[in-house]
């Protein structure tokens, strides 16, 4: 079946969707947009969180046909979207998977670099929340909604709010850093 | 050339930036937190085909027939492929002993063993078609325990085995039994006033990382194949994959994908073979993506244990003995049991000095998961199980559990069970005074201050107090579930410590390969760093940018992606990377430094004496004297052309354990962490809050504090999850895995992770580079018993076995 | 596998009497992992989330009608007073994710006796609205389950609604779980106090094949209440009486040892629940009829 959407701003069109394939599965393997991921895919991890209409969802719990006609966020877009936000303009980045050149290509590169992030993204960088990072696009989703609706999150707050997102490397302290960092900072 | 200390960094002009010791973020944290970063299940190559995995419903069964015929004629399935299809006559592999097969060969050891394989142009074709193919099992009787194992006329997992255990196991169904024997235990055992016995037990563990086994293989025009990987060593699995393709390992070309956590898990092969496989029977390039479920099965886990102890004590509070036994069961396959055989049974007694001790370890092989490495592993079951007893020892002497360990902490210079002196600072006394000293949380803080309402868009349940307070439900044991508002919650506090060896041990020859260049490029010198560590969350590539900044006295630093262009960094285990691979770049960056010195003293020597008479270093982009005067600018003294040296390094050798007595120089380095629990229970519902979990440990060097903190909280959080949720629950009977998924193996969430207060301790070891300490696996060790001991404080139950379920703080 | 995509409501029921097998999906929760985990391939799946009436509640007089999609985050958020039994169950609904998609619907359909939802509109005495082609059928919540993972629904019905009564009383739930957030239920509890009709109403989640009220527990507390004249002297509940209830409660369930908990444990944590939940609506009970007084 054919699905239409929009995906970060932009509209999308998937072709020859199977009918029980999840938007993630549509976002990672037909969009090229991997930034969501495919931990456990059940809905117990929070690592595949996308915004649906504005909401975090997680996007393998959600059929792809189900986002017929509906808006998506996903990490990819979120610079962007922090940036409308603020800015008050709709536009979107575009979004781009990794080729296998990409891949091959990679290399680790200064944090310095322009590339433009939300607020979010760079607390997570400069408070020490990415190790592995595999977590890190879903929570970054799922703590700029929070911040999005609650400026000034106590601890119990960002608990809550991050309680469908697992971790297994960083202990959730820097996460939790990184969120009262990006709070602090938006309220600058 | 000396190998410890850091530089002299005496510096007139301007210091380099971002070198060891400062806290540098991560190189890689863009494209993290940008969604860039390409996983191994990210990748994507035009043509490409989906391979998926068919694997034994049953633990034990003989394989009577495969039919693929009606798989095989499948609309868009190119290829299915089982034993008969492995091309050459290597068809097993394994980190150690070769006994794990490739695919299964007439008979399958483990529930979820892989059996045959499919590629297809869409997952979901692949699915289909492996339903469809036919399977005959027998099944046979299942062996799971030490009794079953051991029994006459027990099924035997592996005939004829020819490893170099076979030899020395009392029984077949033992992969490696370590004896250790020093002093006179039942001698010293008549000097105690008081023996404390105990029977341990720790469930199967999962490492559970978040990103599942993944990879992409291409085949190569030159009848190679290039793997894309999310592994931990790549030259390990190079040296496993082809020989089972018949390829020469120069035709294996191997290279890092992004690695979505480890710690452990992925030190064996999962997919790597099959994916191979398939991309070269069907010319394409094959993806194969674990789900959680297969994830389950795709790797090891924990050894899940049994350990008998017994310790003996004079009235004064001195250890007398230690006598103990620890059965650990590897499951189908070897994997890495011996190395924790080893580990258990040389750490078994702990960072205390006890001179009379009888230790026994092995591991079984049973048609339980098979088990292999995970953080800490050995240690970890070992530190829970001497830890309760440090606790029981000290209450039966009415003592101060912490000042019971203290009186009896091992220090530098004091021999192992193995006989080997601990030769660097071992401070577990003052780690367990810091962590003791550190302040308290306050009581009852689920009582809001000021009896101002909790915050919650949520609108989360709250209790109206007498005076007005109310509790957050989600500060309580139970949580978002609302279990109690207050009613059964006792604290209690808990303390433990533990020794971990870092590197691999018992005569490994334990190297690793850096390849550091440096050049110049538009006018700015530039290292560019390449190993073939895998980099898999832990932050190596943040350090060796460092150790190059700091040696090389550059502000640009490349690393380069790791793969098998350059030589082996050994493994992403064993807290060993920033020591080994570190060690490594280090050593290669001084090389490469010595060459700049030459280079410059044959271009400028001439024109300053201290040229040919000063101690010179590379600092801020210039070649200056220890004294601190620029002599030249490294611009100049490169040129046009580059340096560029592949070195090796290693730490010094050790020895394996001998196999009756157990002595032996088997281990390079030791850490050590203390940690102090404080809990909360609902006494009535068995249900546990940690309310904070403080580490103290020794780190010999921070080269970059903020991922030593990270590392610690991370490792200590694991440690949390053992204690009360995390296990592999596998059937007594059947030997099936009952929990494979993440809706019933629970790991610990951001609400059931409390705040986690570090103190680091850098008492420095002369042997390691920059006098550094392996810190990953430490944290993992105490956490554990910590919070088991905070539990038993607040229960008053004597909790034996980890992890802690409510049914056993309840009775039920 | 078909995936129907109906706009309306009429349209919806029309494609569910043409496919009776049709499986209905709107937050996904449950039916989404069969699907990525191999466990299930239905036939046809029908999307109900274009179908914004199934997504709105309407507060009437006595009665809260509360679409089947209703997302549990905005039960948590808009419906405490009125349904506060349904709220705090919401509230331990798995993830903050999954609650803004899920709904009652979702839990009623599946009919896990885990479902969170069940217990609390046991208690309050729930109706569930069904319909299909054919009409529209209000059935009790004590007749909706009939066993393991099966309900009365039709094949070709689809829930449309929940009529809950708003709360006359206190209500409480607590559930246990082994981990402090996102986490299926080993067990669960719902106690609703009626005090209009003086009547107590309770529900036990993952304790039996099915959701279950324990009434012997319910008719024990309603006498106690009425025989001591509690509910117009507003006095402390007595220990003992307190306690029979959570035996009958116990008693009431006939759990299984599984992976998540023990058949003994799951009797034991119901009567804690028990006690403490009667403890508490008591307690805020009391604290009204004060409240009321002293105005």
């Amino acid at each position: 079946m054919r699905v239409t959407f929009t995906v970060n701003g932009r509209p999308q069109e998937a072709d020859d969707v199977w009918e029980g394939e999840s938007l993630l599965y549509v976002l990672r393997e037909r969009m090229g947009l991997p930034g969501s991921k495919n931990a456990c895919e059940q809905g117990e991890c929070g690592s595949c969180t996308v915004r649906l209409d504005g909401v975090p969802v997680c996007s393998c719990l959600v059929a792809a046909g189900q986002c017929q006609d509906r808006e998506i966020v996903t990490v990819e877009g979120l610079a962007e979207h922090a940036k409308a936000r603020t800015c008050g303009t709709g536009a979107c980045g575009s979004a781009k998977g990794t080729g296998l050149d990409e891949a091959q290509q990679w290399q680790a590169r200064p944090t310095d670099e322009s590339v433009e992030l939300s607020p979010i993204q760079q607390a997570f960088i400069d408070a020490g929340a990415v190790q592995c990072g595999f977590c890190t696009p879903g929570l970054l989703v799922a703590a700029d909604e929070l911040l999005e609706r609650n400026a000034e999150p106590t601890d119990a707050d960002i608990r809550e709010a991050l309680s469908g997102n697992l971790c297994r490397c960083t202990g959730y302290e820097k996460i939790l850093d990184a969120v009262r960092l990006a709070a602090v900072r938006q309220e600058a | 050339m000396g190998t410890t200390g850091i530089p002299t960094r005496i510096t007139q002009g301007t210091p380099t930036k971002g070198g060891i010791g400062e806290s540098t973020l991560r190189p890689d944290g863009t494209l993290k937190v940008t969604g860039e970063f390409a996983y191994a299940s990210d990748l994507w190559h035009e043509d490409m085909l989906w391979g998926f995995t068919l694997r034994s419903p049953y633990a034990h069964a003989e394989i009577v027939s495969i039919d693929i015929s009606q798989a095989l004629a499948q609309p868009g399935v190119y290829a299915v492929l089982t034993y008969e299809d492995l091309p050459t006559d290597v068809k097993h592999y394994g980190l150690e002993i070769q006994d794990t097969p490739v695919l299964a060969h007439g008979r399958v050891r483990h529930h979820g063993e892989p059996v045959a394989l499919v590629a297809a142009d869409h997952p979901e074709t692949a699915r289909r078609a492996g339903a469809k193919i036919r399977v005959e099992y027998a099944e046979l009787p299942v062996v799971t325990d030490e009794a079953s194992a051991t029994a006459p006329g027990a099924p035997i997992l592996h005939e004829g085995r020819d490893d170099h255990h076979a030899g020395h196991v009392p029984h077949p169904n033992i992969v490696h039994r370590q004896p250790i024997v020093r002093g006179d235990a039942e001698a010293a055992a008549r000097r105690a006033d008081v023996i404390v016995t105990g029977e341990y037990e720790v469930g199967i563990q999962d490492q559970a990382f978040l990103g599942p086994e993944s990879g992409l293989a291409v085949p190569a025009e030159d009848g190679g194949v290039d793997l894309y990987i999310a592994t931990q060593w790549l030259h390990a699995d190079q040296r496993q994959i082809a020989p089972v393709l018949g390829l020469p390992e120069d035709k294996v070309r191997m290279t890092l994908s992004g690695v979505g956590g480890a710690f452990g898990g992925r030190e064996d092969l999962s997919m790597q073979i099959h994916a191979c496989l398939l991309a070269l029977r069907t010319g394409k390039p094959v993806k194969m993506v674990y789900n959680r479920f297969e994830s389950f099965f795709g790797h090891v886990h924990r050894h899940p244990a049994k350990l008998w102890y017994e310790h003996g004590a004079t009235r004064d509070g001195k250890l007398t003995h230690m006598k103990c036994r620890i059965v650990l069961d590897g499951g189908a396959y070897a994997s890495s049991s011996p190395a924790v055989v080893g580990n258990a049974s040389s750490l078994s007694v702990g960072p205390y000095v006890i001179e009379d001790v009888d230790i026994e370890a092995i591991a079984l092989y049973t048609n339980n998961p098979p088990c292999g490495a995970m953080r800490g592993f050995g240690a970890v079951q070992a530190c829970f199980a001497y830890e309760a007893q440090m606790d029981k020892v000290a209450a039966e002497l009415g003592m101060d559990p912490v000042e019971f360990r203290q009186l009896n902490a091992m220090t530098q210079g004091t021999l192992l069970p193995t006989g080997q002196a601990v030769d660097a600072p071992a401070p577990v006394a003052e780690l367990l005074r810091r962590v003791k000293a550190m302040p308290m949380p306050p009581e009852q803080q689920w009582l809001s201050a000021g009896g101002t309402p909790p915050r919650s868009a949520g609108g989360t349940p709250t209790r109206p107090e007498a005076g007005g307070e109310t509790a957050d439900v989600r500060a309580l044991p139970g949580g978002l579930s609302n279990t109690t508002h207050g009613e059964g919650v006792v604290r209690g506090v808990g303390y433990a410590v533990g020794i971990k060896n870092v590197g691999f041990s018992e005569g490994f020859d334990d190297y690793s390969t850096a390849r550091v260049r440096l050049e110049v490029i538009a006018g700015e010198p530039v290292a560019t760093v390449h190993t073939a560590m895998a980099e898999v969350g832990q932050g190596g590539v943040t350090v060796h940018a460092q150790i190059a900044r700091t040696e090389l006295g550059v502000t640009q630093v490349t690393i380069n992606p790791a793969d098998t262009q350059v030589g082996s960094a050994g493994s992403t285990s064993a807290s060993r990377q920033t020591y080994v691979t570190g060690g490594a770049v280090r050593h290669s960056c001084e090389a490469v430094r010595e060459k700049v010195l030459e280079r410059g003293r044959a271009k400028f020597g001439t024109y300053h004496p201290a040229w040919a008479t000063a101690e010179l270093l590379l600092e801020g982009g210039k070649v200056v004297t220890d004294g601190g005067e620029v002599l030249a600018d490294l611009v100049d003294v490169l040129g046009e052309e580059a340096i560029d040296l592949e070195l090796e390094w290693r730490h010094r050798p050790t020895e394996p354990f001998d196999l009756r007595t157990g002595q032996g120089f088997g281990h390079v380095q030791y850490s050590f962490a203390a940690h102090r629990a404080v809990v909360e229970v609902d006494t009535e519902l068995g249900l546990v809050k940690v309310i904070e979990l403080a580490c103290a440990q020794d780190v010999g060097k921070a080269l970059n504090p903020l991922s030593v903190v990270g590392q610690i909280q991370g490792g200590t959080t694991q440690g949390l999850g053992l204690a009360v949720m995390e296990e592999i629950l596998v059937d007594p009977v059947t030997a099936k895995v009952r929990n494979p998924s993440f809706t019933d193996y629970l790991i610990p969430t951001i609400l059931d992770t409390p705040p986690i207060p570090v103190d680091v301790l850098e008492l420095a070891d002369d042997h390691a580079p920059y006098g550094l300490r392996g810190v990953g696996e430490a944290p993992t060790l105490s956490s554990t018993p910590a919070v088991v001991a905070a539990i038993r404080a607040a229960t008053g139950l004597a909790l034996k076995r980890v992890p802690v379920r409510p049914e056993h703080i309840t009775g039920t | 596998m078909d995936f129907l995509r109906p706009a309306s409501w009429e349209e919806a029921l029309a494609a569910k009497a043409e496919h009776p097998t049709a499986v209905p999906i709107a937050g996904g929760t449950d039916i989404m992992v069969e699907i990525n985990f191999d466990q299930r391939r239905p036939d046809v799946l029908l999307d109900l989330n274009r179908i914004g009436e199934l997504q709105e509640w309407e507060t009437g007089e006595e009665t809260v009608r509360l679409g089947a999609s209703v997302p549990y985050t905005r039960i948590m958020e808009n419906l405490r007073a009125e349904l506060p039994g349904l709220a705090l169950a919401s509230h331990t609904v798995a993830s903050p994710q999954i609650r803004n998609r899920g709904g009652v619907g979702g839990n009623l359909g599946t009919a896990s006796p885990a479902g969170d939802a069940h217990p609390a509109l046991l208690a309050a005495g729930a109706v569930v609205e069904v319909a299909s082609v054919r009409g529209t059928r209000l059935i009790p919540i004590d007749d909706f389950y009939t066993g393991v993972k099966r309900n009365a629904l039709a094949p070709d019905e689809l829930i449309r609604a929940v009529h809950i009564k708003k709360a006359d009383g206190p209500q409480q739930f607590s559930k246990v779980g082994t981990r402090n957030a996102m986490v299926i239920a080993v067990c669960a509890f719902g106690l609703a106090l009626h005090p209009e009709t003086r009547t107590v109403r309770t529900g036990i989640g993952s304790a039996a094949p099915t959701p279950v009220r324990a009434r012997p527990a319910e008719e024990f507390l309603a006498a106690a209440l009425d025989e001591g004249g509690f509910w117009d002297n507003g006095k402390l509940i007595p220990p003992a009486v307190a306690r029979q209830f959570a035996e009958l409660v116990s008693g009431s369930a006939s759990p299984i040892d599984d992976v998540r908990g023990s058949a003994s444990y799951r009797r034991h944590a119901l009567g804690v629940m028990a006690r403490r939940t009667l403890g508490w609506t008591w307690d805020e009970y009391r604290g009204n009829e004060r409240t009321i007084r002293c105005a």
